[in-house]
């Protein structure tokens, strides 16, 4: 492989893993301070992206899509959690399983009647639609560059809201221990439908992104969950730092996977490689740390 | 009591005749549901009893459908080599990984039993033998001592159901057992059981591995009911479908998945009847059953104590 | 006791329900009437095929005053959920239930393969409007089997054909990991002598082909050839565009890459690609025309092939019925009368092979834009006339 295209690939495998952090933290996040296992994040991801493709057709401008799709994704993650989930961050994680899946059934269906069986489209916003040249020989599409850049923004914003606000002191207080946030007279569940909201947001977020690179179809987020959940359990459970890491991890190990093995192992790699980790590090690489 | 007792004989008259006055259609759709009932019912067996959330049983279940395909394509078909083959295979694959997986614990178990299992299904989606990723069709039923009796759905329906009823009876010797009460006291405190002297590992081990047999002695049976083996059997998809099952039954419990396998593949059956839209019902009646029924359906069995099982 | 009555209550309807579809088994049907059994992928993700064939069947058999062969017809549907072991039991109540004299959808090829003998060792009849894999082409060809719609294989031979007709040397083919892929590759390869830079395959519902891409753009071939049916090709054909690849390197594939059903999602990424199908909607016959303007009057979007082959499976069925005089229980007649296929197709001539799979012409398309603006097919050419697929001389049938 020549440098140039090793170079490519790198970018590609980096561009993919940002995409995975984005999903991986909301659901790092949820797990980390709620204790709860949302199966229903890819639904989120799905959501966020018809959300944005409509607003698109309507709006005809993709930034006002975005803009206008996430207040209406952390509002539909508001509600679900409030109807529903809010009554199982104290139950087994077998029931949250079997409640979020039902919630999967429940938004593919409703996808498919509401905007039909067949794909949607959402197309990629003509100021972001060419390539820059990075240096010779080496030219890459901007969109995908803007897609790094805002996983990267995501990351360094998160980072600042958890380590250096009120809510972000919250958040690591109720992760460590949830009885003495309460005991101290702080919400916690209104905490924890902030924490929803944001989770959901980063979801529907991904899926905005996604939606003009990918068909914007029912079912669309539940391979890219697979995936989320096999970074956050390398990256360890509950830690963003964790999820970042693994995520880029697993997005440029797939990436080379995909292009230097046969398609079977390619296929077979990143399940490989959390298998190994896990064997090695029963706690992924960055255990999150519990009272 | 009473009202337990005549539920108890309904159901079980209900399914010792059934072939006696059902059609072949229903005669095939019970023997599929006392199929996934025996799937679920070993899922517990590690889910419920054993503490250890497995996310890839569809592994043993398929491999127990591969095993069938492989002896019959080298002309093994008697039922008396084939199934216990069949479970054998799950067990010897259920030992690695069941070795390297219970090094983890909680979420992480769930997550590498997943890993395994997607391996081995993309590693049947690999095999041209097999007819690849569009699986491959079986001739016949497998013989049982030589005689054709199989290929009748009526005596079939009778072995799946004898299967369920004899792995039910030795889940419940087994979990009645001191063995049993070992993996209870690990399911609840792993540490107290280590401190006092008891080596844990083993026991779940062992737990996991009797569970595989069981899953894949299903396959092996699934394989003749649909006399098709596909990787879809492998699909992590499966896996989740049999957890509902359990979950939905009620966990920890003998019945409840059995009950779980039932009250599913009916729902399905009967709701995909009436609209395509089947799943906008369905996926909000287990969000309902989750909320509303603590310890699954099982757990609204009147004057039952269901013994919850706590989080590990 | 509350818990006592939601338990009764739940079972009480249970038990209603079961009753409920055991007595409809026992009634059974009257003689005066013609139960056809469809069995498609209805629900969930994969389920957009399914409802597009279903809804150009239903236009077929309103065309025929909801008939078949003057009979009144009954339709019956089933949901495969994409998988083979539901798929059988789903078999295993049309035939053994409803007691249905014909199935007909079927979608993926593993479903097929998964209940095919389930349905014709039942003396019934078979007509798949999707699904042609090779085997049942082959020596597993079966004298209940009919399939209108293609062989897994021709499509792409279509395509391999014409660039080999272009003149095009050196071609990179890339397909999803998985039979009906490897299929299409084989069928390309069959009609291409020209150089096959490399054959890539794809993890099946991979998202994102970034990396595959950048591969094959420094491989630097003269042309592209691609299966990626559904979502796959969606999303391959818009990266494709976005990689800025689509003026540099041309790009070939088959109708299930750029079908109507896709075509909307994809955008102006897919305006003037070049296709190979059996079908388009402007092929000029009265049959066509009718069968298009209705079905953009009846769901207001232009159909698919995919319900052009639904349409079609109620033609044939329509003719065999009228050409056996309604006398459905009659296995031979009956099948004499499909072997006849006499009915107007949409898409022209078309006859049965000796293997009950269709000899047809096969068309290059390009994806253009109408008068209303909606990206379409347009047909450029043929790439074969009265094609018969590679299968058929193993199939031991004759007639």
């Amino acid at each position: 492989m020549d440098p140039i295209l090793f170079f490519t690939q790198a970018l590609n495998g980096l561009q993919f893993g940002v995409m995975l952090f984005l999903m991986a933290t909301g659901l790092t996040l949820i797990f980390g301070v709620m204790n709860l296992i949302n199966l229903a994040h890819g639904s989120l991801y799905m959501m966020g992206a018809y959300f944005a493709a409509t607003l698109q057709q309507k709006t005809g401008s993709f930034i006002w899509a975005i803009i206008l799709s996430i207040p209406l994704t952390v509002l539909l993650g508001m509600i679900v959690e409030m109807l529903a989930l809010r009554r199982l961050y104290n139950r087994d994680h077998l029931d949250q399983v079997l409640a979020t899946y039902g919630l999967i059934l429940f938004f593919n269906e409703l996808v498919r009647m509401v905007w039909g069986p067949q794909s949607y489209f959402m197309a990629l916003p003509q100021f972001l639609s060419h390539h820059v040249q990075i240096f010779s020989g080496l030219t890459y599409p901007v969109y995908r560059l803007v897609i790094i850049g805002v996983g990267l923004g995501v990351g360094a914003g998160l980072y600042g809201l958890i380590h250096h606000t009120r809510l972000g002191m919250l958040i690591r207080a109720g992760a460590s221990n949830r009885e003495m946030v309460n005991a101290l007279g702080v919400n916690i569940r209104f905490l924890y439908t902030v924490v929803f909201g944001l989770g959901a947001a980063l979801a529907g977020l991904a899926g905005m992104l996604a939606g003009p690179i990918l068909s914007v179809e029912v079912g669309m987020g539940e391979p890219i969950l697979i995936l989320a959940f096999v970074v956050i359990v390398i990256g360890g459970i509950g830690s963003i730092q964790g999820a970042f890491f693994a995520a880029v991890l697993v997005g440029v190990a797939d990436t080379f996977g995909r292009v230097l093995l046969p398609p079977g192992m390619a296929s077979m790699g990143i399940y490989v490689l959390m298998a190994a980790v896990l064997c090695w590090r029963p706690e992924g690489l960055f255990p999150a740390q519990r009272t | 009591m009473t009202f337990r007792r005549i539920f108890c004989f309904v159901f079980i008259v209900f399914f010792a005749t059934l072939p006696l006055w059902s059609d072949v259609f229903h005669t095939r759709l019970f023997t599929r549901i006392l199929i996934f009932a025996l799937l679920a019912l070993s899922l517990d067996l590690v889910v419920g009893y054993g503490g250890m959330v497995s996310f890839g049983h569809a592994a043993f279940f398929g491999t127990g459908a591969y095993m069938t395909g492989l002896m019959s394509l080298h002309g093994i078909t008697d039922a008396l080599v084939v199934w216990p083959a069949a479970a054998g295979a799950a067990m010897l694959i259920a030992l690695p990984i069941g070795a390297l997986s219970l090094r983890t614990r909680g979420a992480y178990f769930i997550m590498i039993t997943l890993a395994f299992a997607q391996m081995i299904y993309y590693f049947a989606s690999g095999l041209e033998t097999f007819g690849g990723s569009d699986g491959m069709r079986l001739l016949a039923r497998n013989t049982l001592a030589g005689k054709e009796f199989l290929r009748h759905h009526e005596f079939f329906y009778y072995v799946a159901a004898g299967f369920l009823a004899g792995a039910f009876l030795l889940c419940r010797r087994l979990t009645g057992s001191r063995f049993g009460l070992i993996l209870g006291g690990i399911r609840q405190n792993e540490k107290r059981m280590q401190s006092l002297g008891y080596a844990t590992f083993p026991y779940k081990l062992t737990c996991f591995v009797i569970s595989a047999a069981l899953a894949g002695l299903s396959g092996a049976l699934m394989a003749n009911e649909t006399l098709y083996i596909s990787p879809s059997l492998l699909h992590w998809t499966q896996s989740g479908h049999a957890l509902v099952m359990v979950i939905l039954g009620g966990m920890g419990t003998l019945a409840g998945p059995v009950l779980g396998a039932i009250v599913l593949l009916l729902m399905e059956e009967i709701l995909s009847a009436f609209t395509q839209h089947w799943m906008i019902v369905l996926g909000p009646l287990l969000i309902l059953v989750v909320l509303y029924a603590r310890g699954g359906l099982y757990g609204l069995w009147p004057q039952k104590k269901v013994s919850h099982v706590t989080p590990p | 006791m509350k818990r006592k009555g939601l338990l009764g209550k739940f079972f009480g309807g249970l038990l209603l329900a079961l009753m409920f579809s055991v007595n409809s088994a026992a009634v059974g049907h009257a003689a005066d009437k013609v139960k056809v059994g469809f069995i498609a992928t209805l629900s969930g993700p994969g389920a957009s095929l399914g409802t597009d064939i279903l809804d150009g069947f239903r236009l077929g058999l309103s065309h025929c005053g909801d008939k078949l062969g003057g009979i009144p017809v009954e339709l019956v549907t089933g949901d495969d959920q994409m998988r083979p072991e539901v798929a059988v039991q789903v078999a295993s109540r049309m035939v053994e239930r409803d007691k249905v004299d014909f199935v007909t959808g079927i979608v993926f090829s593993n479903v097929m393969m998964a209940v095919a003998s389930p349905i014709l060792d039942q003396g019934r009849f078979l007509i798949s409007a999707n699904a042609g894999p090779s085997l049942l082409a082959g020596d597993q060809c079966h004298p209940n089997l009919f399939t209108i719609s293609w062989q897994n294989d021709q499509t792409h031979e279509a395509m391999g054909k014409y660039l080999q007709d272009q003149g095009i040397r050196r071609v990179y083919l890339m397909a999803p990991d998985y039979q009906a892929g490897k299929d299409g590759l084989t069928g390309f390869k069959r009609y291409f002598d020209g150089e096959v830079v490399a054959e890539v395959y794809t993890r099946v519902n991979q998202p994102d082909y970034a990396a595959e891409l950048a591969q094959l753009r420094a491989a630097k071939p003269d042309a592209v050839f691609v299966f990626y049916p559904g979502g796959m090709g969606i999303n391959f054909v818009k990266q494709y565009a976005q990689a800025g690849l689509k003026d540099e390197i041309p790009l070939y594939t088959t109708a299930f890459t750029l079908d109507q059903s896709v075509l909307r999602a994809m955008g102006d990424a897919a305006l003037g690609l070049v296709n190979a199908s059996f079908w388009s909607p402007d092929l000029d016959n009265p049959v066509n025309k009718k069968f298009v303007a209705d079905f953009k009057d009846t769901h207001n979007r232009l159909p698919s092939l995919f319900a052009a082959q639904g349409y079609d499976a109620a033609l044939l069925m329509d003719s065999a019925v009228r050409s056996a005089k309604g006398q459905i229980r009659d296995e031979d007649k009956l099948r004499e009368g499909f072997r006849k296929a006499d009915f107007q197709s949409v898409r022209g001539n078309f006859r049965f092979n000796n293997n009950h799979f269709p000899v047809q012409n096969f068309y290059i398309r390009q994806v253009i834009k109408n008068e209303e603006g909606i990206l379409t097919n347009k047909m450029l050419g043929v790439a074969f006339e009265e094609h018969m697929d590679a299968y058929h001389k193993q199939c031991p049938m004759k007639w």
